[in-house]
């Protein structure tokens, strides 16, 4: 019984295993890190994990829907490049404001580009954005062919602001978890979750398959956009391949944060717990004293036990844990 | 392009296989780049082109296996696999023509457990594929950092010269016949094996498979046993090119691996695809890579027109079906 309810809890609650790892990873930090809470410390570990958690949301979206973006890192170097072009360190509000809808301009079109070819054209999603990724990218060095400029000081002082005590990222965190709880009760959410988990029931049922296909690119496309701005107000400068790294990190955050892969299910919330997890156990790494040369191996370590988790977990529950017995089971539960 | 024309365009291909649409186009971009450069077109740049598709085409067999076996398949751990048996072979070896089988044996070996491993994360502990193959390339990546703080010491056997990047007979190198014998090893395996058979009912369906009597995760496990397995002969041979060896190896040839996959007809949803098809996707991606440096663009332009052209082919003929069918 007690079980069951379990069973339940954690199959609608997808990220309950997340917050689990996030507790303990936290608890370490805060082990090595006695100062985590203060406001100073929190405000700078929030700043550097906020470009991820928006890049991630868009992610989510698009994961949700059934889709992959492989392309959102040349997008955040694309909206980089752009907005340290259009800005310059004595840029006006307006003309700051105008650059930002510019940015934001593009990372959706980009998005669109995404959707149009995935959705429309049919074409494949991972190697459709891997393909339109050295696009953003070429373009990303098309305008701005080598890292430079700045930005308005104001700009990298609002990202660094406290207002009432609480970090600036952190209402950006509360506003994006807000907006994606008030989407997934809309209809539009209803429909974003049906397209992701069988699109064509969804679309014998009446659902606009494609229309919402298209929507999860733009939406991952103004995230990336988003998650541009945000690196750019942290870095207060440009660097035509800053967003590279960021791809492959959205993904694995999205995952970490319960979200299945094959779509359909999942949500931002675990998102950000996932990326907080990643950016937690980066932490841990550096102030744990890891040597450098074990950095790269520790880190992919944690993520993997974080990823077999889950299915560690399912595979001990009341089974006795015999190779055997898991083949009998893995392969009667193919069949099921 | 609009949607007519493009659908006169795939009407057009519709007879004609993935593969073989691949393969044409291989050859019309060859000569095209002729038009481009007239020194393009010549035997000693057909042979140039054909031994770096190689090197790619060998790295991508494992990839084709994994695809086609379906369930979200995919290997992202090739690159950095390709890196460590690299890495292996070049220090075990330390330039000893005698030592240089049994170092591609501990480099096969090695390939193949972390291909095991791979197989079982996705299997037992259902992890999806994209996340387990990145974390493991994260794990092979830091244990090579680890274990050579970066200094990487050894030398390559000369056979390996020899027999794979100089030229053996009639001017082509050695390894575009380990190409083929790759080739024909991986159409006896898909067409003419069991497991062949087993790869393609469970890249079909897994629940069908398993209702036909296909052990499915054994099945699975195989595959991706045997993707880092060929991973790693794909490292040992590039080292026969390259002759040195570096971090950062293997990693330019991960995505490529699967766009060549995709390229010759492929279904990334798994269950249909041929050995062949990535060959000839190979050979097209190379292609357009040589042809693109021989326009001597500077690197923005250079990423732009390669992702547009990758786009278009994409939608030529690496379509999914409609939601009306």
């Amino acid at each position: 019984m007690n079980q069951i309810n379990l069973q339940r809890i954690s199959l609608r609650h997808t990220y309950l295993f997340a917050l689990a790892i996030l507790v303990a990873a936290i608890a370490i930090n805060y082990y090595h890190q006695p100062n985590m809470f203060e406001i100073r410390v929190l405000n700078g570990n929030l700043r550097v994990f906020l470009p991820l958690i928006l890049l991630a949301a868009g992610q989510t979206v698009v994961i949700i829907g059934g889709g992959i973006d492989l392309s959102v890192g040349a997008m955040v170097s694309m909206v980089n490049a752009i907005l340290v072009t259009l800005i310059t360190s004595d840029s006006t509000t307006t003309e700051v404001i105008l650059a930002i809808l510019a940015g934001c301009g593009a990372g959706m079109l980009a998005g669109a580009l995404n959707g149009f070819c995935v959705a429309y054209l049919r074409l494949q999603p991972i190697v459709t954005t891997y393909a339109t990724s050295f696009i953003y990218a070429g373009l990303a060095l098309y305008i701005l062919p080598r890292p430079g400029g700045s930005v308005p000081s104001d700009l990298a002082r609002l990202y660094r602001d406290t207002p009432l005590g609480v970090p600036f990222t952190a209402y950006v965190i509360v506003v994006l978890v807000l907006i994606w709880l008030l989407l997934r009760s809309t209809r539009y959410g209803q429909y974003l979750l049906a397209t992701g988990s069988n699109a064509d029931a969804a679309y014998t049922t009446g659902v606009p398959v494609n229309r919402v296909r298209l929507s999860t690119y733009v939406i991952g496309g103004l995230m990336a956009a988003l998650a541009g701005l945000a690196i750019t107000m942290s870095v207060g400068t440009g660097n035509p391949r800053i967003g590279d790294a960021m791809t492959l990190d959205s993904i694995v955050a999205v995952v970490l944060g319960g979200t299945r892969l094959a779509g359909g299910q999942g949500g931002v919330v675990g998102t950000v717990i996932g990326v907080l997890i990643l950016g937690t156990i980066r932490n841990i790494i550096s102030f744990a004293n890891v040597p450098t040369w074990s950095q790269t191996l520790v880190d992919a370590l944690i993520i993997l036990v974080a990823l077999a988790g889950p299915g560690l977990v399912r595979l001990m529950r009341g089974q006795p844990v015999f190779v055997g017995a898991i083949w009998q089971r893995l392969v009667r539960k193919e069949s099921a | 392009m609009t949607t007519t024309t493009l659908n006169s365009v795939r009407r057009l291909f519709d007879h004609v296989s993935p593969p073989m649409v691949a393969l044409i186009l291989a050859v019309i971009l060859f000569f095209a780049g002729g038009l481009i450069n007239p020194n393009f077109v010549n035997v000693t740049q057909a042979i140039n082109i054909v031994r770096a598709a190689a090197f790619l085409g060998i790295i991508a067999a494992g990839q084709t296996l994994v695809i086609i076996s379906g369930g979200e398949g995919i290997d992202l751990s090739v690159g950095a696999v390709v890196t460590l048996s690299a890495i292996l072979v070049f220090r075990i070896s330390d330039g000893d023509n005698a030592m240089m089988v049994p170092a591609l044996l501990v480099a096969l070996a090695v390939g193949a457990g972390i291909g095991l491993m791979n197989g079982l994360g996705v299997m037992l502990l259902r992890i999806p594929p994209l996340v387990m193959t990145l974390a493991m390339a994260g794990v092979v990546q830091g244990t090579v950092l680890i274990v050579t703080r970066g200094q990487l010491i050894g030398d390559t056997p000369s056979l390996m010269r020899r027999f794979i990047a100089s030229p053996l007979v009639l001017g082509v190198p050695g390894v575009v016949f380990l190409w083929i014998l790759v080739g024909i090893g991986m159409w006896l395996l898909l067409e003419r094996t069991n497991y062949g058979k087993q790869l393609f009912a469970v890249g079909v369906n897994r629940k069908t498979a398993t209702l036909s009597g296909v052990n499915v995760p054994l099945v699975v496990i195989a595959t991706y046993t045997l993707s880092g397995f060929l991973a790693a002969f794909g490292g040992f041979t590039l080292l026969g090119f390259t002759q040195t060896v570096f971090l950062n190896l293997g990693q330019p040839y991960l995505f490529p691996s699967i766009a060549a996959v995709v390229v010759g007809g492929t279904v990334l949803a798994g269950g249909k695809g041929s050995y062949w098809g990535t060959m000839s996707g190979a050979l097209v991606l190379t292609l357009i890579d040589s042809l693109l440096r021989a326009l001597q663009l500077q690197q923005a332009y250079q990423f732009m027109v390669l992702g547009t052209v990758l786009v278009l082919l994409l939608s030529v003929y690496g379509r999914q079906r409609t939601l009306r069918q």
